[in-house]
């Protein structure tokens, strides 16, 4: 009979910190910490004697004091009384105006070229990669710089529109003025408009929101809701019956009707520009600094885009076509049911983070003058109080929750498109 | 009449394809002209594609090669019928300044005292060229060249820089003298105490012996190159400094970024996610601020360390988290059985990473890493926001001169170029790499 003991304890000796693996992850990441504390602590103790030193404590009081410069191209109202942190906003919404116009534009431009790039034409699709190609392999930064030169460069002059014969006319049947200033563009304007809702009383985040805008807004998002509603409820008619109920007319009724009665009730009618003295007035003014961002960052992320709606097409197997070809569906069915639903799963997160990129690339900004947070907060702002770490951390922190919301909305994205494997 | 029969005995030989299904017609036919849409689209591109190039040449095609200034430039235009500014190329401006446009204001012997340094970076380039290739080509040229590799880092910021060469001397060796102690020391005690004593030995030696070292040999025995200081850096030459060294440094900080972030290590781990999530959350340019004004507050008082270093401090932090993502992409996309076959062979951790893990997703991640470099080495124009004269920077420095103030597109043009050469013939490459390193069947 024998009789099975335990094997012997044994004793913890120190060079089991580092030899036995029950306790050398630990180690590490203790000694990782202790450095990374270390570190951090060096860091932080210089900067803080550097600003000693520099007689700079840190203090964010400089945001309510008056910026004294003028910002030219902006959403709110703002003059150069109000204060630093007044201008960081309208910087940031201006941030914002250039991301979302181009994100729009280069999605658009993306699509369609890199269907292109694929298409039989071998003409079409050859001038499509020279695109692509060139719009990749040149900075970014030069094509802001470039467009911009265009603009002030070749277009007219405010003057060139004067006369009996000008030099230059305006653009869509005289509705667009572009001159070497900037472009003039209609602008929506409403005889019985609804007002404004004044947000956060006096403050400097004061911020006016149209109810107009509110209340087209409403009503599209009611509609667009009623026609969902429409489409699933054919959905079920045709899985139960299967017949499809022709839906369309009422669909495009339901959109377009409720939205162009409202703006008839609110009296829509729109402003020109018009020439008057040295300049245009009236109409919405778009600065050719802004021009040139839009236009530049929206080429050149359209070419990424392209490349990925490509990638996303070419990866979806051919034997999907066929096989749905053989279910004897028609072409656009194929391309509506089978091939876009598995393409969009591969191509909408790269897209996304091209989105991303554009919006941090839209703080190049700075290199034509376009005021956003970067050529605000870290530019003027940073320049006049000399509060360097304030600005800058405080800028990096606005771009962060940038990327993080935008991050934060592709995993969702991602997790409800997840293949669901075994 | 028995030979009469009324059936062809012979066989015909093959016709000739119809003429519109083969050559030039038929290529035509399949790939212009197929159907009345891709006609029309044809013949619209068409147009559109001549008129672009038409319009280039005309404006390119243009005697101002030998033009001293732009005034000069537009008199020829008005001989040759041509009105308007833009109407025609200055191209006296690049024969004039692509000098400038490639060293920047790098001594070149107009100067009092100073002799033409320009060899060095030229030098230095082609010696980059020779360091890389037994990294890029490596089945092409003889492996011993690869220690020249190992050298090539020290000796790269001499050539730039100048100064006496004992300075690098000194520092390599320095990694000689860790080197030394890790085998002595490890080969007795065990090679963690090795690796300690190595890294101590090798910050000692640095931090207080090379430098009087250095200078004590300099004042002996003064071998060295005229200095140059980092301001007088400029053009191609800057963006490639910094694209190189940032990219040369990002790939290893990368692979411990992805490795971190692969990790089981919670503390590890979180300390590298925060970094990448935090590095890839701002922009560039804010980064680039913090190299111009910031980074001298962090260190301790009295430092005061080159610009183009702080830059390409920034840069290399930069590109080692998007080196990191594209990493882990790799990682993540290696079957779980290579793993564990690492495992079942009894490789500890750095040996798998080293001989089964890292060869296969650094094939994988290929195309993202050459990606990666491409966007860092077009980035590297965002330093003339902060001041520094790259190219896009010096282009004001040229439009200050009188001679060629109103020049525009021939100086975007010549640096969209280069800046095209570079990063296509990148993208080139890595599609070679690609095809090279495919072992799979596809």
């Amino acid at each position: 009979m024998s009789i099975l003991t335990d094997p012997p304890k044994e004793s913890f000796r120190l060079s089991m910190l580092i030899y036995d693996t029950r306790f050398r992850s630990a180690t590490i990441q203790v000694v990782a910490l202790i450095g990374f504390l270390i570190l951090g602590g060096w860091l932080i103790s210089n900067t803080a004697q550097n600003l000693v030193e520099l007689g700079k404590e840190p203090s964010f009081g400089f945001l309510n004091e008056p910026a004294g410069y003028d910002i030219n191209q902006r959403l709110l109202e703002y003059d150069n009384q109000n204060t630093h942190l007044r201008a960081a906003l309208i910087g940031l919404l201006n941030t914002l105006l250039v991301a979302v116009m181009g994100c729009v534009t280069a999605s658009v431009l993306g699509v369609v070229i890199g269907v292109l790039r694929l298409s039989p034409n071998w003409l079409i699709s050859r001038i499509m990669t020279v695109y692509v190609e060139m719009f990749r392999n040149v900075p970014v930064l030069l094509w802001i710089v470039f467009i911009n030169a265009i603009m002030i460069e070749t277009m007219p002059a405010p003057r060139d529109f004067r006369g009996e014969t000008p030099e230059a006319t305006m653009k869509l049947m005289d509705t667009v003025a572009i001159t070497n200033r900037g472009v003039y563009v209609p602008e929506p304007l409403f005889t019985n408009s609804l007002g404004d809702v004044h947000l956060f009383g006096n403050s400097s985040l004061r911020f006016d929101v149209s109810l107009d805008l509110l209340a087209l807004l409403l009503v599209l998002g009611a509609s667009l809701f009623a026609s969902a509603k429409i489409r699933s409820n054919a959905d079920k008619t045709q899985e139960a019956t299967g017949v499809r109920p022709t839906t369309w007319h009422i669909r495009t009724a339901v959109v377009v009707l409720p939205s162009v009665l409202l703006l008839m009730f609110l009296g829509l009618h729109w402003g020109y520009p018009a020439l008057k003295g040295f300049n245009f007035q009236g109409g919405t003014y778009m600065r050719n600094s802004l021009i040139a961002l839009w236009l530049a960052l929206s080429l050149y992320t359209a070419a990424f885009i392209a490349e990925i709606v490509r990638g996303g097409i070419l990866a979806i197997s051919k034997g999907q076509t066929e096989a749905a070809s053989a279910l004897g569906m028609r072409s656009n069915r194929i391309m509506n049911l089978v091939i876009l639903p598995q393409a969009l799963r591969i191509i909408i997160p790269p897209m996304i983070s091209q989105f991303l990129n554009l919006t941090k690339n839209s703080s190049l900004a700075i290199a034509v003058g376009y005021m956003d947070l970067t050529g605000t907060l870290m530019g003027i702002t940073m320049n006049q109080t000399g509060r360097e770490l304030e600005t800058v951390l405080l800028g990096m922190l606005v771009y962060l929750t940038i990327s993080l919301i935008i991050s934060g909305v592709m995993n969702l994205y991602n997790k409800r498109v997840k293949l669901v494997e075994r | 009449m028995s030979d009469i029969s009324f059936v062809r005995k012979d066989m015909l030989p093959p016709k000739e394809p119809p003429a519109s299904e083969v050559g030039v017609l038929g290529w035509l036919k399949v790939n212009l002209f197929s159907t009345w849409l891709n006609s029309l689209l044809s013949v619209v591109a068409l147009a559109f594609v001549s008129m672009v190039i038409y319009k280039l040449l005309s404006w390119a095609l243009v005697p101002t090669w030998h033009a001293k200034s732009l005034s000069e430039c537009r008199e020829i235009f008005a001989a040759l019928g041509k009105d308007g500014h833009n109407s025609a190329a200055c191209w006296g401006v690049i024969r004039d300044r692509w000098p400038q446009l490639l060293f920047g204001f790098y001594p070149n012997g107009a100067e009092e005292g100073v002799s033409d340094q320009r060899w060095r970076p030229v030098l230095d380039l082609l010696l980059l060229g020779v360091a890389m290739a037994p990294v890029l080509f490596s089945e092409k040229v003889p492996r011993k060249l690869i220690y020249f590799t190992y050298v090539y880092p020290f000796i790269m910021p001499w050539l730039l820089w100048g100064g006496p060469i004992w300075t690098p001397i000194c520092i390599a060796a320095g990694f000689v003298i860790a080197y030394v102690v890790y085998r002595v020391l490890g080969n007795i005690f065990g090679s963690l105490v090795g690796l300690v004593a190595a890294v101590a030995t090798a910050l000692v030696w640095w931090l207080f012996l090379s430098g009087p070292i250095a200078s004590g040999l300099a004042s002996i025995l003064p071998i060295g190159l005229e200095p140059v200081a980092s301001r007088q850096f400029g053009g191609m030459m800057l963006s490639i400094t910094i694209g190189v060294v940032a990219i040369a440094c990002s790939l290893p900080l990368g692979i411990l970024l992805a490795l971190g972030r692969q990790s089981d290590l919670l503390i590890v781990k979180s300390l590298c996610v925060g970094f990448i999530e935090f590095i890839r959350g701002v922009p560039l340019i804010t980064l680039l601020f913090v190299a111009s004004t910031l980074l001298n507050i962090f260190m301790p008082p009295g430092t005061n360390f080159d610009i183009i270093m702080r830059v390409i401090i920034m840069a290399t932090l930069f590109a080692s988290a998007y080196m990191a993502e594209v990493i882990r992409g790799g990682l993540a996309a290696l079957p779980k059985g290579q793993y564990e076959g690492a495992d079942s062979l009894g490789l500890d951790y750095w040996q798998a990473q080293r001989l089964i893990i890292m060869p296969q997703a650094l094939k994988i991640s290929i195309p993202g890493i050459v990606s990666t470099f491409i966007g860092l080495f077009k980035d590297t124009t965002l330093v003339s926001v902060i001041g520094l004269l790259d190219p896009l920077g010096l282009t004001n420095a040229i439009r200050a001169d009188a001679a060629w103030n109103g020049v525009v597109w021939e100086l975007y043009g010549f640096i969209a170029f280069m800046f095209f050469v570079c990063c296509f013939s990148m993208s080139r490459y890595s599609m070679y790499l690609e095809r090279k390193l495919q072992t799979g069947h596809r």
